[in-house]
């Protein structure tokens, strides 16, 4: 068990290109950190970089205040959890799980133990005589994951470890995983693309976009206070909806509806009078079904669904709408980093399913504009984020999003996200040090859960 | 994801000098023979003798006197001849054959490949008495066909093996899209296999070209004059210009000369002799 | 595809299909075409094999020279007799026997070197794969007289610069040992680059993530050759040792040119040919060519054989 710091680590290939571009990052020890961002981000070569699977071009690697740089994969005293789980075809589960002790020449009583004790841990003990080839997908991820936890290594690294698994087996060992880590509290780096995952496993989550580190925060955090529009748009299901902001005489005038500048983003912006807003389909509601003492805090206006999509407990409603031409373009190219298709520009509306806003009709939708967060469309400056940080400060109870947020029991986010957003997640788009104090404690967010 | 960074480390380097030097031990280990019998072939008769690797005048005297030969120019032409006209005959046969194992289905199937196996390990020297007497009794012996029938068959397994290994890659779907838009089981064969199956069996045609072209058991025992002696039996039988004169120049100009086309093959086909020679074996 | 065929296997060109209960044209269509295509492949190979391979069987009967026609006369199994009380065929199986052991374990070991090195090259890949293609492409006889002249008494460099260790005028194809040394080493040279063609694609079948999770489970390098890269190719090896062995039994051409069966270097291809051909004593020459058959079977039994115990031993539960 160590912590792992990487300080301005940086990868770069043959042809010049850095996968990795000067990441600079503190794992505390027995932190369960994720790396996440689209394919080609970069998160996988980190994770190799911190295994020693990939050559480290510049910046330092330290693993439990040791560097690395130069070590060998052998002598890091690392496991990992391969996509593919790299099982060790001609050999049984068993003698699959002892490798790595029998390499050291551990003794065969010890072996028989510690192996036992990871099947029991794993429920393998009935499949230890098989082989690979024998086993289901579930299986030979338990016994990737056997492999991984029999030796005491100093950290746990898992490259995509459940992409290869059905949905719905991918939800168990989701689970099996994280209460393993919880019990061995052994400092855990968990590379995956599935936002899913992101949320509910990490302590905190390293979002990446083409090897620069864009932000690191614990989930919660990254959902309602995005750093830039690519963590925004890349964080959350259905994702954030992306509206073209015009600024006229201290207005925001989005496609449907009007609301005054705040102060805090109008002394940022300058000249420039186009942003890019950015709301959550949650944000919005059937103004029919709003509350009347929270009806006040909003804005209703009027829109054309176009379709809407009932699925029992959510319902999506579906307006498009214009945007000028710029605002297209930088959403297109957006699209094409998140690894989606740019499709029309339409907002997306998530309704209470006992909504009766139907298709084709004109609906009246209501809106909270301090939930909207605006963007540079620029640099993708989140400009709204120190404001909705006291907003949410400020609106105590906060009404409960319904965001794949981290499964905290009744914990009161506001207090805890306004520490963490200045101390935990420091990085910029240019990849400065997205590094907190050194020795923080993993996520203050995320306390309550860790202490479950 | 493996790559070269630029400014290598240290193990990277290591790496590297390892990967280069041992590939220029590959290369100096194929290539010594080769050039010595190249060496050989340029060098003057006096020089044959002085043990020396390369030659002290150079020469080409002893391609002019290969060339000069009937022994050696009629080999040649039977050489290319019989195995051009074997390696066509083999390829098509082997085809036809192919193409049934690797999508038809009918009894017997797995009879004729362990026949074909068996066929690839026989002993073909012991084959040779027999086909002596039988090739003088059907009048075949020292005739082109008396050589070109037993490369057909001996180069049929291989030819079978590597063509089904590349057939069972063809997508099935082609065929049966075929079929279903209106085809029959051969214009399915001809139409959308055949145009896929083409690079293998270009593949096989150049291995079993090398086959025929290697060929020595069959060639001393089976022809006895310039009619159809091909040139791996003219060099044994080779005897110099003249009497009191040493062969040995002269044949390894001979050598060198049947040694330059499998050298273009080799160079323009690589990828493909090596994709061929091992999808017989691994998968098959 | 689906239709089980409830025929014999063996029959392979029937003149219609048998009791062909339940069967729709289609499936009908296909077997005849299946028989049609395979046909002229079944019937060269048949015909220069099965016929003359019988011929053999029967002349082998029989106290026959070619030379001598109406002295031919049925002996039974007597040549069988003659053959295997004959010190020359035993001192053959001998020749035979180091060249194929010698050759094939040297050809694993070079072999699976260079299969390493071209899997990991990453300059010049072309070159090597050209370079490695040469020796297998090059006729043999070429290669034969190559190492031949090489080592030669009167044009061989090799005795020039190995003057040192075995005398400037030394004889290589003057004694047993050495002159078998030299066919060995024609043999290495030429055949190593296909047994390191085979081992090299089952090298690429071993996942690089196997080798990455030993890395990471601290494998060293030879842990990782043993432990996992071995153990996952065994079959491409056995494939290659299995074809290699049954080609290096038969090794004739090399012979013939370096040494013509000299010093005691005479393989059991080399005699069968010389007993058939050179002496036309068909009988004798004939009862030869059977045993070289029956022990090339034998050969190839004993690895299928071993083989089956190998894949036995891989899918069934150890320990």
């Amino acid at each position: 068990m160590a912590p792992i710091t990487m300080n301005h680590v940086t990868k770069v290939y043959g042809d010049g290109y850095p996968a990795v571009n000067d990441v600079s990052l503190d794992i505390a020890d027995g932190e369960f950190m994720i790396l996440v961002g689209p394919s080609g981000c970069g998160k996988s070569t980190l994770l190799r970089m911190i295994v020693g699977l990939e050559d480290i071009s510049s910046g330092d690697m330290l693993i439990g205040g040791e560097r690395v740089n130069e070590k060998a994969p052998r002598d890091r005293n690392l496991s990992m959890v391969f996509q593919n789980y790299a099982l060790y075809p001609h050999l049984t589960v068993y003698e699959n799980i002892a490798f790595p002790l029998r390499l050291k020449g551990v003794s065969d009583e010890e072996i028989k133990r510690r192996v036992e004790e990871a099947a029991t841990t794993l429920e393998l003990t009935e499949h230890l005589q098989r082989k690979p080839s024998q086993l289901s997908g579930g299986q030979r991820q338990r016994v990737a994951m056997g492999r991984a936890i029999v030796r005491q290594a100093s950290a746990f690294l898992f490259d995509e470890p459940l992409s290869n698994l059905d949905a719905k087996l991918r939800g168990q060992m989701r689970t099996e995983i994280l209460r393993l880590q919880r019990r061995l509290d052994t400092t855990t780096v968990y590379v995956t693309h599935d936002q899913t995952e992101a949320m509910t496993l990490g302590d905190r989550v390293a979002v990446m976009r083409k090897g620069v580190l864009q932000q690191v925060a614990s989930p919660r955090e990254l959902y309602e206070q995005p750093l830039n529009l690519f963590v925004a748009g890349f964080i959350g299901s259905p994702p954030m909806n992306f509206l073209p902001a015009a600024i006229e005489n201290n207005q925001v005038k989005l496609p449907f509806l009007s609301y005054p500048l705040p102060r805090e983003v109008a002394a940022q912006i300058g000249s420039s009078d186009l942003l890019i807003a950015g709301i959550r389909p949650e944000h919005f509601a059937d103004s029919s079904l709003v509350d009347e003492n929270k009806r006040d805090r909003g804005i209703t206006f009027e829109v054309k669904v176009d379709v809407t999509e009932w699925l029992g407990s959510q319902q999506y409603a579906y307006v498009p709408f214009e945007a000028p031409d710029e605002i297209t373009r930088h959403l297109a190219e957006l699209q094409q980093e998140l690894d989606s298709e740019h499709m029309r520009t339409q907002m997306i509306v998530s309704l209470d399913p006992a909504s009766r806003i139907r298709d084709g009709a004109k609906s009246e939708l209501w809106l909270d504009p301090s939930r909207v967060h605006l963007f540079d469309p620029r640099t993708g400056k989140n400009l709204t984020r120190e404001m909705t940080i006291a907003a949410q400060a400020a609106a105590a109870p906060a009404p409960a999003a319904p965001a794949p947020a981290a499964p905290a029991p009744a914990a009161p986010a506001p207090a805890a996200a306004a520490p963490a957003g200045a101390g935990s997640a420091s990085t910029s788009a240019a990849g400065a040090s997205a590094t907190g104090g050194p020795a923080e404690p993993p996520a203050a967010p995320d306390g309550s859960v860790r202490a479950t | 994801m493996t790559s070269t960074a630029t400014a290598a480390p240290p193990k990277q380097r290591r790496q590297r000098t390892i990967s280069i030097g041992g590939a220029i031990l590959i290369v100096i280990y194929t290539m010594l023979p080769i050039v010595w019998i190249l060496s050989l072939s340029l060098k003057s008769p006096g020089d044959l003798t002085n043990k020396k690797f390369l030659p002290s005048h150079w020469t080409l005297g002893n391609y002019r006197t290969v060339f000069k030969t009937s022994l050696f120019t009629d080999a040649l032409r039977n050489s290319i001849g019989i195995s051009l006209i074997a390696t066509v005959i083999g390829v098509v046969v082997a085809t036809f054959a192919a193409y049934a194992i690797a999508r038809l289905d009918f009894p017997g199937k797995r009879a004729i490949l362990s026949l074909a196996l068996a066929i690839a390990i026989f002993p073909q020297v012991a084959l040779l008495g027999s086909l002596f007497s039988m090739w003088r009794a059907v009048k075949l012996y020292d005739t082109w066909p008396g050589l070109i029938i037993p490369y057909v068959s001996f180069t049929l397994p291989l030819s079978i093996w590597v063509l089904s290994a590349f057939f069972r890659e063809i997508p099935w779907e082609m065929e049966q899209a075929a079929q279903v838009d209106g085809a029959t089981a051969w214009q399915a064969f001809t139409k959308a296999i055949v145009p896929l199956a083409a690079p293998g069996v270009f593949t096989t045609a150049i291995i079993a070209f090398f086959a025929a072209w290697q060929d020595f058991a069959f060639a001393i025992t089976l022809t006895s004059t310039n009619r159809a002696r091909t040139v791996p039996a003219a060099l044994a039988f080779f005897t110099g210009a003249s009497q009191f004169q040493q062969p040995t120049t002269a044949i390894a100009a001979g050598a060198i000369v049947v040694t330059v086309p499998i050298i273009i093959l080799v160079l323009v086909f690589q990828r493909r002799i090596v994709a061929g020679l091992t999808a017989g074996a691994v998968k098959g | 595809m689906t239709v089980t065929a409830p025929e014999r296997e063996a029959s392979v060109v029937p003149a219609e299909a048998p009791h062909s209960y339940g069967m729709s044209e289609r499936t009908r269509k296909e077997r005849r075409l299946g028989w049609k295509l395979t046909a002229p492949a079944v019937i060269l190979m048949l015909a220069v094999t099965g016929y003359p391979m019988v011929n053999a069987l029967y002349l082998s009967l029989f106290s026959y020279r070619l030379t001598d026609p109406s002295g031919r006369k049925f002996v039974g199994l007597a040549n069988y007799g003659v053959v295997l009380r004959d010190s020359l065929w035993w001192q053959d199986v001998v020749t035979t026997v180091i060249i194929t052991v010698v050759t094939v374990a040297i050809e694993l070991v070079i072999g699976f070197v260079f299969a390493m090195v071209m899997n990991k090259i990453i300059f010049g890949r072309r070159t090597v794969r050209t370079a490695i293609l040469l020796p297998y492409g090059i006729i043999t006889v070429v290669s034969a007289f190559a190492w031949k002249y090489a080592f030669a008494l009167d044009s061989g460099f090799v005795s020039n610069w190995l003057g040192w260790l075995v005398g400037k005028n030394y004889n290589w194809f003057g004694h047993r040992g050495s002159a078998l040394l030299v066919i060995c080493l024609e043999e290495i040279w030429k055949t190593t680059p296909f047994i390191s063609l085979l081992l090299l694609a089952g090298l690429s079948q071993v996942p690089e993530v196997l080798q990455e999770a030993a890395k990471v489970d601290g494998a060293t390098f030879m842990q990782r050759l043993w432990k996992v890269t071995i153990p996952n190719m065994k079959a491409a090896i056995m494939v290659a040792v299995l074809f290699r062995a049954l080609d290096a039994w038969r090794i004739f051409e090399s012979i013939f040119i370096m040494t013509a069966g000299a010093q005691k270097t005479e393989s059991l291809s080399f005699l069968t040919y010389r007993q058939s051909i050179t002496r036309v004593a068909l009988g004798i020459g004939s009862a030869v060519s059977v045993l070289l058959f029956v022990t090339m079977v034998i050969i190839a039994a004993i690895f299928l054989k071993g083989f089956k115990v190998d894949l036995g031993t891989v899918k069934g539960e150890r320990r």
